[in-house]
């Protein structure tokens, strides 16, 4: 809302003023009978309850994540302090250490991974909606939902025949390919479900202008549609920079520091899921850390890319 | 009319700049902006939208397309500048000459082709981008165009639109915050940009009150001047007071076409009279 651009004084406010607003009484009580009282009583009960679920629903939907911070917070925060973020694991007894070479790591692989998914998921998911009917269209619209559905260690082993065994070694190539094959279907059907709402309209427009299919579709259909589109990508890679099964056997992890595209490359998933599976009190309380550093990573991602995509024009709907 | 433009001289200003000559042909000025239909038919997959249709359409003048809904005038209209081309499934008959060449012929490059016969459509489709934005759009596909031309291009097309002194002071506003007259005269500036010889309007003023409506029909016969303009319209009072020519189509064909004033006081077909006393349509 406060993102409206300015309108000018000479253009009223389009919402006329809310059902709900105070507004001047029609009737006095003198008017009200009995039984149009007890039927307003019964309206405004049922409404009144109607309103309280869905509030709590609301309230029921954001509790586990609420619980999940707070119990991030309260085991894993005491291990978040500088050198978690500067210094490497130390070995079990050793005071101190920390995961940035796994936080480093999970950069790098999410960003790889992003380079190769993004413009291949949303170039997809423009045909997809720019060439609907098209047989390709088609095939590739059902394969991405069966895509979508298959468990992510099924795409750490597809990286794993591919590049992992032909190549001899683990590497950061083998994670990122395996994490960008799972942004791929997901960015395309999201991608293609904002490009459908672009209005017709909008694309005429161009092209009466003189413009190129190509480029109608480039400068006005996913113009129009970044905010959507960005979106999307932002919960794919939120989605993958959590994933730990499909760098189980690829990137494999790393207690030493490397940013070695063709080495074995720490993350944070897979640093929390060893240090939770071991014995020890120490790693545990690392493993909470992680966990905590994890998810404060996805949310300056969020942060960051959602400032940066402001939209400066989208008005009330001039369409 | 409102601004004091100098027509001519702004159209002039913005002609030299949006085409640089390139998008025009060699021929004449004076006949430029001619559209001839010859035995034109049209078919939407096994419909037929459009019988032989053989129309001439002068330069410089105005002419108006009438008929009940589904008789095939915005069918026509869209013909002249292949927006049917992206539609799967349909086929044409028949010649549209622009300046006595075939718009169909292989030759012609459909983008080239709609830079010089602009469209603006009944509902507004303003770019949700900046007043300037939307006006710079067209010449733009030009990537190399200076920035001080393209600002030249934008003033004298809002200028030819009637839009400049209303907005002026906010081009880097956001074009939806336009009222919906302004909206519709500001696609009307962005057709111009491109400095077109003929501009098609698909019921332009069917969803604007009266009083935006008549600043579309006074900015329409201002416009005759420099260009050929066919309109489409549902409102028959719109097509007597506004056009020079008037053509009646009627489930597909052409029925009659002459003078509006002829057209409107003295048809020769009984049909036309029907429609146009309001006894059908």
């Amino acid at each position: 809302m406060t993102m409206a651009p300015a309108r000018p004084a000479s253009i009223p406010a389009a919402a006329p003023a809310h059902p709900s607003a105070p507004r001047p009484p029609r009737w006095t009580d003198a008017h009200v009978t009995v039984a149009m009282r007890s039927k307003r009583h019964r309206r405004r009960l049922v409404n009144g309850l109607m309103v309280g679920l869905v509030t709590l629903a609301a309230l029921l939907a954001v509790l586990p994540l609420i619980v999940i911070l707070g119990h991030l917070v309260a085991l894993g925060g005491r291990s978040v302090q500088w050198h978690f973020f500067t210094s490497l694991p130390r070995p079990v007894g050793e005071v101190g250490g920390g995961m940035a070479n796994a936080i480093v790591g999970t950069l790098i692989l999410v960003g790889l991974a992003s380079a190769i998914g993004l413009p291949v998921g949303i170039g997809a998911g423009l045909y997809l909606a720019e060439h609907a009917g098209t047989w390709l269209a088609t095939v590739t619209r059902f394969l991405s939902d069966v895509l979508n559905g298959l468990p992510s260690i099924v795409m750490g082993i597809f990286a794993w025949q591919f590049l992992v065994r032909p190549l001899g070694h683990f590497s950061t190539w083998a994670g990122s390919v395996a994490l960008a094959a799972m942004m791929i279907p997901q960015v395309a059907r999201t991608t293609e479900e904002i490009v459908r709402t672009v209005p017709v309209s909008l694309r005429e427009a161009a092209l009466a202008l003189g413009y190129a299919r190509w480029r109608t579709s480039l400068s006005i259909v996913l113009r129009t549609a970044s905010a959507g589109i960005v979106t999307g990508a932002l919960v794919a890679i939120a989605r993958i920079a959590g994933e730990t099964a499909p760098l189980l056997f690829t990137a494999f992890g790393n207690q030493f520091w490397s940013t070695s595209l063709n080495q074995p490359i720490a993350a944070l998933p897979l640093q929390i899921f060893t240090y939770a599976v071991s014995p020890y009190d120490d790693w545990h309380a690392q493993a909470w850390a992680g966990a905590l550093v994890l998810i404060g990573l996805i949310l300056l991602i969020s942060l960051i890319a959602r400032l940066a995509t402001r939209h400066r024009f989208a008005g009330p709907g001039g369409d | 009319m409102t601004a004091p433009a100098p027509a001519a001289g702004a159209a002039g200003a913005a002609g030299v700049a949006a085409s640089g000559g390139m998008l025009r042909p060699p021929g004449s000025e004076a006949a430029r902006g001619s559209v001839a239909a010859r035995r034109f038919s049209f078919w939407y997959g096994a419909k037929q939208a459009l019988t032989e249709i053989d129309l001439d359409i002068a330069p410089r003048t105005i002419t108006a397309l009438i008929g009940p809904s589904g008789c095939g005038k915005s069918t026509f209209l869209r013909a002249v500048n292949r927006m049917h081309d992206l539609v799967p499934g349909t086929r044409h008959e028949g010649k549209i000459l622009l300046d006595g060449r075939d718009v169909y012929d292989p030759s012609v490059d459909p983008t080239t082709l709609r830079r010089r016969v602009g469209m603006v459509f009944q509902r507004w489709n303003c770019f949700p981008k900046s007043i300037y934005d939307n006006v710079a759009y067209g010449p733009r596909i030009n990537t190399s165009l200076p920035r001080a031309q393209l600002d030249q291009i934008v003033e004298a097309s809002l200028r030819r639109a009637a839009l400049w002194d209303e907005v002026k002071d906010r081009l880097r506003q956001s074009a939806l915050s336009l009222s919906g007259g302004q909206q519709q005269r500001l696609c009307i500036a962005r057709t111009l940009a491109n400095d077109p010889e003929v501009l098609l309007l698909d019921e332009p003023a069917s969803a604007l009150d009266p009083i935006a409506t008549q600043k579309i029909e006074e900015l329409i016969f201002e416009l005759k001047r420099e260009l050929t303009i066919v309109i489409v319209t549902h409102n028959l009072q719109q097509a007597a007071r506004a056009s020079d020519y008037t053509a009646f189509f009627y489930l597909g064909r052409l029925i009659e076409v002459g003078s509006t004033e002829r057209m409107f006081t003295a048809p020769r077909e009984e049909r036309t009279n029907s429609y146009i006393t309001g006894r059908f349509g």
